[in-house]
């Protein structure tokens, strides 16, 4: 049998590639992207501790996740696509008029 | 090594490995195809875990609906090559990688040395990844949660609409 623990580091390491493209790449949709992937790797430790532990609440918690996520994903995608009919880019660096 | 190792391991390194190469694609398309297959991965890793319905539904709303929103929204934006993004790897990334190392490292100080860990699945996780039980779990202690998540998606669809049309100039 394969220990809890395999999925946990797993999940750690998914989750930690997805935080580092989100600081290091500059394109919004890859940035959105990672993000994704970021959700996914955490419902794979839920899913694990949910299997394990013999408690449903956890894949419950999973489908929620997947909820949230597809509406995430349409309205992101949707303010991307107003930032790009404004901005003519997707490049975070020059969507900057937030900053000072 | 027997056959569920096998598939442990081929699907924990496909999609790590998929994981990573997404974001070294200078191609958002590229990126996006690689997150499609570290999608089907993760729901090979959700099969051995007994969640079937999750697994479908992974399959299904992430690889499939999700995914065709943003290839969609690639092409549509017009960015197939990078060229026109220029992406600087300055001191900010080197910061990025020594921060995401750290972060790294301290999950897997907490996760590795766990050797008290539960080592089997409970006995009745093949029976609580059925469409039967989730159905039957989510219609009575998660009946509120699933009547929100209506509202939350009604109100998905507002915004993206809004957000997405174009402004009407009188």
């Amino acid at each position: 049998m394969i220990p809890l623990n395999f999925y946990l580091i797993l999940s750690a390491f998914m989750f930690c590639v997805g935080v580092l493209g989100v600081l290091v790449r500059r394109n919004a949709i890859v940035v959105f992207m990672c993000i994704e992937l970021m959700l996914n790797s955490v419902n794979l430790s839920l899913i694990a501790f949910s299997s394990y532990l013999g408690d449903p609440t956890g894949q419950m918690l999973v489908f929620f996740v997947m909820t949230v996520a597809a509406a995430e994903a349409a309205v992101g995608l949707a303010i991307i696509i107003a930032l790009f009919r404004n901005k003519q880019t997707v490049n975070i660096d020059e969507i900057n008029i937030l900053k000072w | 090594m027997n056959f569920e190792q096998i598939v442990f391991y081929l699907l924990a390194a496909v999609s790590a490995a998929s994981a990573v190469l997404m974001i070294l694609q200078r191609n958002p398309v590229n990126s996006a195809l690689f997150l499609i297959l570290n999608f089907f991965c993760l729901g090979g890793l959700y099969l051995t875990l007994h969640a079937q319905f999750i697994a479908m539904v992974q399959v299904l709303v992430y690889a499939g609906a999700i995914m065709v929103l943003f290839v969609f929204v690639i092409m549509l934006l017009n960015l197939g090559d990078g060229r026109k993004l220029k992406e600087t790897l300055g001191w900010k990334a080197y910061a990025a990688i020594a921060l995401t190392a750290g972060l790294l490292l301290e999950l897997l100080y907490i996760f590795v040395p766990a050797t008290e860990t539960i080592s089997s699945q409970s006995p009745n996780a093949v029976e609580m990844g059925t469409v039967e039980y989730i159905g039957k779990v989510l219609f009575t202690k998660f009946l509120f949660p699933f009547e929100v998540t209506s509202l939350l998606l009604l109100a998905a669809i507002v915004g993206a609409v809004i957000l997405a049309k174009k402004k009407v100039t009188e």
